[in-house]
């Protein structure tokens, strides 16, 4: 059993701080005090900083409304790579292992947790650089299949429904004005062609009035 | 091994193929029927908390897991194959109702040119003129038979469209280069998004016949002439890779399997991976298969029809041992032959209004077929079939359709000033795209791994697979027009020109449609199955599924898989049951 480890957020960056304006310009309303504690299932508290300063590079908070750290980026990619996913449940990853042509995908053993482990590793104590010296060392490795996993993370992370643990309070949702899964568009779709049709969003829970678990919550 | 008491009929796969027959055979006949299913049970339940892009669109929940079954992928003869780790060219379900639970929808039916494709090409560019290496074949069907049976899965289905030649009369606002149609769809087209008008009116001003493309997505709530209502589409935007949670694209759990149920002499059993159809003296005589439980089974029947997954169907008879495999370098041999998958392109555009993209249903959409077939044929590019170009309101989700937008906004892909231009364009894209006839090579075939394996040590299915120059001017002839639409519609180009690359790619999704391997003829000597879908050589079997098609289409294959379901259907019990034996 693993020690438990938490990541402390400040409580006013996760989410739930933002009110939804049809002109999309989510702004602060209220600033709670203090520090949030969430549990780790993968990442230790250290790795989990470093995460989440290259999430917030990559996505930031910004004059265009919030970004990674908003939205617990972070929280969403602990917990897919403690589950499934992480462990490539999915994927045949049967030998022998050979590489190929990039028409072949990517070939590697390692798994996403490995991947992010070595990752972590390249990035060393990447919170403690100033912004410009974490973007130099991010372009760095862009090419590698770490960096783009991340990326690819992030947006998942921003954009997923919230039951996964990212975008917190709908927060990324917000941000571009998607209303989220609605069970019908029979009165809207074809209607006011040229006008965008924007709700506050609401989330898979609220529209099934029970919580859903996601594939990472997933017994073996 | 456990071998249960016999029945009549033993099916491999619970999709549309193995319950299309199962319910025309216990329907018409007095005999019993077993559907041996791999994956779980399904239905509407299972449906109703699917509204979640993450699992379903980008973790592939619908399908099945790669880590238990692949298939492995080489260029040519000369390289070994690497098995496909995961999912990227096209997508394959699993479960009761197969990939029928998560398709999109789209119902065309093929050109009845294609039907005698090698006929058609030789008539018109002489068979001395053809490329070498060009292995499309005639089917052995002509699509007047088909006619009724196409006309029998849409109303199943309850296809929505505008029918362009009724009886031989073309109609304005249909597709004018169909073949001759018996009937007016069962139901109306889908309504129009600002999209799919936006592409319409284009192509009619540059003087095409854009239609509604035809969608198994119910437009209205529709009753079936089985008895069997559901509901129209609420353009949720949940559609392809998921299963429809009010019913209304139409899938084999909410079509068929309601009715089955009630058959005593219907059986499904779930969670059973077939392995081999064991035969004995040119007869199939069992299937084998391991049930949920890991308990080696197997089952004895009269008549065995393998219809479980298009590749599967060739590995299924490549591990049994039935039919002749066969070799691209003397042309010998017909198992396996013929491998087609789809020639897909897209033009990434971008409107400057935004398009609420996430309404929408999979089949919603605008066709145009003036440069299907062989009509409306660029010289210059030099090709023998092109494809429909069409636009689609799918119903995008917000993962995927966030971070597009159109040259020369940044060169950088992470930061603020990407997520400022990707704010900005969110919405606003959207894509042209062309599905284009893929004709049959003889270099391209499949045959069995000989190093990997599944979850139960049986060799993957190998493709032997790549692109040819007649591929890439496909696509080439299909970007022109994609960006002269493009430019109709008052749309900016999102980048380059959409091409097909050098080689086929295991990464770029290009559509679901893999086909060919035990494909149908009228001569034992180039086909494995006859014209009725029945084994050539094993009267007793019959494989039925897309793994028939000679060579692909342009329009996605469930319909004409449907149709060529109820053709062997329709054989088996009206011809086969009187006088077993081979019916040509």
């Amino acid at each position: 059993m693993r020690r438990r480890e938490f990541l402390e957020l400040p409580a006013k960056s996760l989410g739930g701080l933002l009110v939804y304006t049809l002109a999309r310009e989510p702004f602060r309303v209220q600033a709670q005090d203090g520090m949030v504690r969430v549990p780790l299932r993968f990442f230790t508290a250290a790795e989990g900083r470093v995460i989440r300063t290259a999430c917030e590079r990559i996505f930031p908070g910004d004059e265009s409304g919030p970004g990674a750290t908003e939205a617990g980026v972070v929280i969403y990619i602990d917990r897919q790579l403690a589950g499934p996913y992480g462990r490539d449940k999915y994927r045949y990853t049967k030998g022998p292992w050979v590489d190929s042509v990039p028409e072949h995908g990517y070939q590697g053993k390692a798994t996403p947790r490995e991947i992010y482990r070595q990752g972590i590793r390249l990035l060393g104590d990447f919170p403690a650089l100033p912004a410009s010296g974490q973007d130099e060392k991010l372009r760095a490795i862009e090419k590698t299949p770490f960096f783009q996993m991340l990326r690819r993370h992030t947006i998942e992370g921003m954009f997923s429904d919230p039951l996964h643990g990212g975008n917190a309070e709908m927060i990324g949702w917000q941000l571009i004005g998607y209303p989220g899964p609605r069970m019908s568009y029979r009165e809207e779709i074809g209607r006011n062609p040229g006008e965008a049709w924007r709700r506050k969003p609401v989330s898979l829970a609220d529209v099934v009035g029970h919580p859903v678990a996601g594939q990472e919550d997933e017994k073996d | 091994m456990q071998r249960p008491k016999p029945v009549d009929v033993a099916i491999a796969g619970g999709g549309w193929v193995g319950l299309a027959l199962a319910h025309e055979i216990t329907s018409r006949s007095s005999l019993s029927v077993l559907v041996l299913e791999r994956g779980p049970g399904r239905g509407l339940k299972d449906y109703a908390a699917d509204m979640d892009e993450l699992d379903y669109t980008l973790r592939y929940r619908m399908m099945h897991s790669l880590a238990d079954e692949t298939v492995t992928h080489r260029h040519s003869p000369r390289q070994s194959a690497v098995p496909v780790r995961q999912y990227g060219s096209f997508n394959v379900g699993t479960g009761v109702g197969g990939s029928g639970e998560h398709w999109t929808g789209l119902s065309y039916r093929f050109l009845p040119d294609q039907f005698r494709l090698a006929t058609a090409l030789a008539d018109k560019h002489g068979r001395a003129r053809l490329p070498a290496g060009l292995a499309v074949q005639d089917w052995g069907v002509t699509y007047e038979e088909l006619e009724p049976l196409y006309w029998r899965a849409e109303q199943m289905m309850g296809v929505g469209g505008k029918a362009g030649n009724l009886g031989g009369r073309i109609v304005e606002g249909g597709n004018p280069f169909e073949g001759p149609r018996s009937h007016e769809y069962p139901n109306p087209p889908h309504r129009r998004t600002f999209l799919t008008s936006l592409f319409a009116k284009a192509a009619r001003e540059l003087g095409y016949h854009p239609f509604s493309s035809p969608a198994a997505t119910l437009s209205q709530t529709y009753r079936n002439p089985d008895g069997i209502t559901r509901s129209g589409c609420a353009y949720c935007g949940y559609c392809s890779r998921y299963g429809c949670m009010i019913g209304a694209k139409a899938q084999p759990t909410n079509t068929l399997l309601p009715l089955l149920v009630k058959h005593d002499r219907f059986e499904l059993r779930t969670g059973c991976q077939v392995r081999r159809v064991v035969h004995r003296q040119g007869r199939a005589e069992a299937l084998a298969y391991v049930d949920s439980a890991g308990v080696e089974v197997e089952q004895p029947a009269s008549i065995v029809i393998v219809g479980s997954w298009t590749l599967n169907n060739s590995r299924l008879l490549l591990m049994s041992r039935i039919g002749e495999r066969y070799d691209p370098a003397s042309g010998k041999g017909t198992l396996g032959r013929n491998l087609t998958h789809q020639v897909g392109n897209a033009t990434p555009i971008f409107l400057d209004q935004p398009l609420n993209a996430f309404m929408g249903a999979g089949g919603l959409g605008v066709t145009l077929a003036d440069f299907d077939g062989d009509s409306g044929l660029d010289p210059a590019f030099g090709i023998l079939r092109g494809g429909h170009i069409r636009a689609n309101s799918f119903g995008e989700g917000p993962i995927t359709s966030f971070g597009r937008f159109p040259p020369g906004e940044t060169d950088s892909t992470w930061g603020s000033a990407w997520k400022k231009a990707a704010l900005k364009w969110w919405d606003h894209g959207a894509a042209i795209t062309c599905e284009a006839e893929h004709l049959a090579w003889r270099q391209n075939f499949v045959d069995l791994d000989p190093v990997y394996t599944d979850k139960f040590g049986d060799p993957l299915v190998r493709l032997t697979l790549d692109w040819t120059d007649h591929e890439r001017r496909q696509a080439a002839m299909a970007a022109k027009v994609q960006e002269s639409l493009a430019k109709a519609m008052g749309a900016r180009l999102g980048g380059g020109p959409a091409r097909v690359g050098e080689h086929y790619s295991v990464v770029n999704y290009q559509s679901s449609h893999v086909c060919g391997g035990a494909i149908m003829g009228a001569s034992p000597e180039t086909s494995v199955v006859n014209p009725w879908l029945q084994h050539w050589r094993m009267p007793n079997l019959w494989v039925v599924g897309a793994s028939a098609f000679p060579q692909n289409s342009s329009a996605n294959p469930t319909l004409t898989v449907l149709a060529l379901a109820y053709r062997a259907a329709g054989a088996l019990v009206d011809r086969y049951l009187k006088h077993p034996g081979p019916l040509a």
